[in-house]
């Protein structure tokens, strides 16, 4: 079952397109990660979705809801974080949780919930007292309070330590592992990588490339061989890197010279990232 | 309704946890009339002063708390994203909304309560004569103030602001309109100004039925005035509420 379709999406705020006419698909159960630059148009995206922002063109299903027409019945299925959001600064956590938990039909255990993102020594504490990361983990129990079938994260490990980070990890894989769908974004590849079953990488309102992390890397061709040479750094790139380094390696032996700093790599999803967005802004 | 009573019991939490509001909005006309009353005594024109201070102080309550209160608060949680927030869960905006106000008439409901109180057991004031009519001028002007309470809240644009340009509209309006004692002595250019305020009519009103014994009936232009203005509280709120913080 397809959760999310999208088709020829557009939106512009004035002078600023938004969003170009994208169009993908996210399956019932999937985690698809969002990635682009600052100003890429993923926020805008997932709002859409949410119901929040009204497109100017293409279609849009999510759990076979219009979001643009935000019924009630579509509100009880969806879990929300936010990129910004603030929650009353005197109630403590439980109490919020309370709060949210009651505009729902059906809803999680509070307790359970505030456990599940690791503020169970909080539950009693201000959220004015709460850290950033903190404030996060409480966005993301109240976007999950309500029991959602899908799940938007709008950047939800941003500010959080490396720890807090795997911690949250831990939490979409147990989500997925429930049989969530989650659209997430974020500006961490390796995020994307180990938390997506599927991403597209978004510029300037364009899908840029969309597959699987594998696919990504594997689609982005060469692998490097750099090395130093009389103190100068040399970089090749091969399709064929058994045969190149077999040539490389038997030269600088007869030569009798050593390859300092030799070393082979694959692209990563980074430097398929990076590429991706380079070549984007070439044709200026 | 059950969310909505939900809803309405989050706002009392909210608003008696936070200290400021608690104090501003809720005890501060509480503690004018009583500063007021200890300052004040004796009679005007006949009736006694305290029946004065318990009407300007309600009157004086509604714009700061029907009014001033609702709208820093919107303003507030707008701002913080909150309004935003609880706009994607299945909690109706009608209810929200419903709820907001009920909360802060529960808190002005309150307030009234507290002053007609006192100024029973501190200055032996003498209860209304006529319950049905305070009642509803109370209601009345609670639903007239709170609508343009949702209208300053749609037109002011931050939280920062949002302190200063309630009090801008309130100390001065509950001057003129007769709020802090009587205005008859006015330059005749702010009595015209008092002329068009929506506070000249409720204290016109209230002022009316607490000294001088009238029925609500007595002055049905007056409730119109009001009436009047709190539908024009109500459209520009319909057409102006946004539920999302403004950009930059
Ligand atoms: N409400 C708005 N009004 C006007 N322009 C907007 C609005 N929201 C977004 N934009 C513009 O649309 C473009 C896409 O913004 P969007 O917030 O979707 O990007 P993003 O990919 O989420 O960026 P970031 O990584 O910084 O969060 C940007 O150029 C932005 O300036
Ligand atoms: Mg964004």
């Amino acid at each position: 079952m397809t959760a999310i379709r999208v088709r020829d999406l557009r939106k512009r705020y004035g002078q600023v397109e938004a969003l170009r006419g994208i169009s993908f698909e996210i399956e019932e159960g999937e985690v698809f990660g969002l990635l682009g630059p600052n100003g890429a148009g993923k926020t805008t995206t997932v709002e859409i979705l949410e119901g929040y922002r009204r497109r100017d063109g293409g279609s849009v299903d999510v759990l076979g809801h219009d979001p643009q027409r935000a019924e009630r019945a579509f509100r009880e299925r969806i879990g929300v974080v936010l990129q910004h959001s603030e929650m009353w600064p005197n109630l403590t956590v439980a109490e919020t949780l309370r709060v949210f938990a009651g505009y729902y039909r059906r809803s999680r255990d509070v307790g359970e919930t505030i456990a599940l993102v690791g503020l169970g020594h909080k539950r009693d504490d201000r959220i004015k007292t709460l850290s950033g990361g903190q404030k996060r983990r409480l966005d993301l129990a109240l976007a999950l309070v309500g029991d959602p079938e899908l799940v938007f994260l709008d950047e939800p490990t941003t500010g959080f330590d490396p720890q807090a980070r795997r911690a949250a990890w831990e939490m979409v894989r147990g989500l997925r592992s429930l049989g969530k769908t989650i659209l997430l974004t974020t500006h961490y590849l390796d995020e994307a990588q180990q938390l997506a079953d599927r991403l597209a990488v978004l510029r300037d309102g364009e899908i840029v490339t969309i597959g699987t992390p594998g696919e990504l890397v594997d689609a982005s061709g060469p692998t490097e061989i750099r090395y130093r040479l009389d103190g100068e750094l040399t970089l090749l790139r091969t399709d064929e890197p058994t045969r190149a380094l077999h040539e490389l390696t038997g030269r600088a032996l007869t030569e009798g010279r050593e390859l300092r700093d030799l070393e082979v790599r694959r692209a990563s999803l980074e430097d398929v990232y990076l590429e991706l967005l380079r070549e984007e802004e070439a044709p200026e | 309704m059950r969310l909505f009573l939900h809803q309405l019991r989050a706002d009392q939490l909210v608003f008696w946890r936070n200290r400021e509001s608690a104090i501003f909005v809720y005890l501060f006309p509480v503690l004018l009339f009583l500063l007021l009353g200890t300052v004040y005594g004796g009679t005007y024109e006949g009736r006694p002063v305290v029946d004065y201070l318990v009407a300007s102080l309600i009157a004086y309550g509604v714009a700061n708390t029907a009014f001033g209160g609702l709208a820093i608060m919107l303003v507030v949680r707008r701002e913080l994203g909150i309004l935003k927030r609880i706009r994607s869960t299945p909690l109706p905006a009608a209810t929200y909304v419903a709820a907001a106000l009920a909360s802060i008439v529960v808190v002005f409901l309150l307030q009234t309560a507290t002053i007609l109180l006192l100024g029973k057991l501190v200055y032996d004031a003498a209860w209304p004569d006529d319950w049905l009519s305070v009642a509803l001028a109370v209601g009345v002007g609670a639903a007239a103030f709170c609508a343009l309470g949702l209208a300053a809240a749609a037109l002011i644009r931050s939280s920062e602001g949002a302190a200063a340009v309630v009090n801008v509209i309130i100390l001065p309006m509950t001057f003129l309109s007769g709020g802090f004692g009587p205005t008859r002595d006015f330059p005749d250019f702010l009595q015209r100004i008092a002329d068009v305020l929506p506070l000249t009519y409720f204290v016109e009103l209230i002022v009316g039925i607490f000294v001088h014994g009238e029925a609500l009936w007595a002055k049905p232009g007056t409730i119109a005035v009001l009436v009047l203005w709190g539908l024009i509280g109500a459209a520009i709120a319909v057409r102006r509420f946004r539920w999302e913080p403004r950009l930059g």
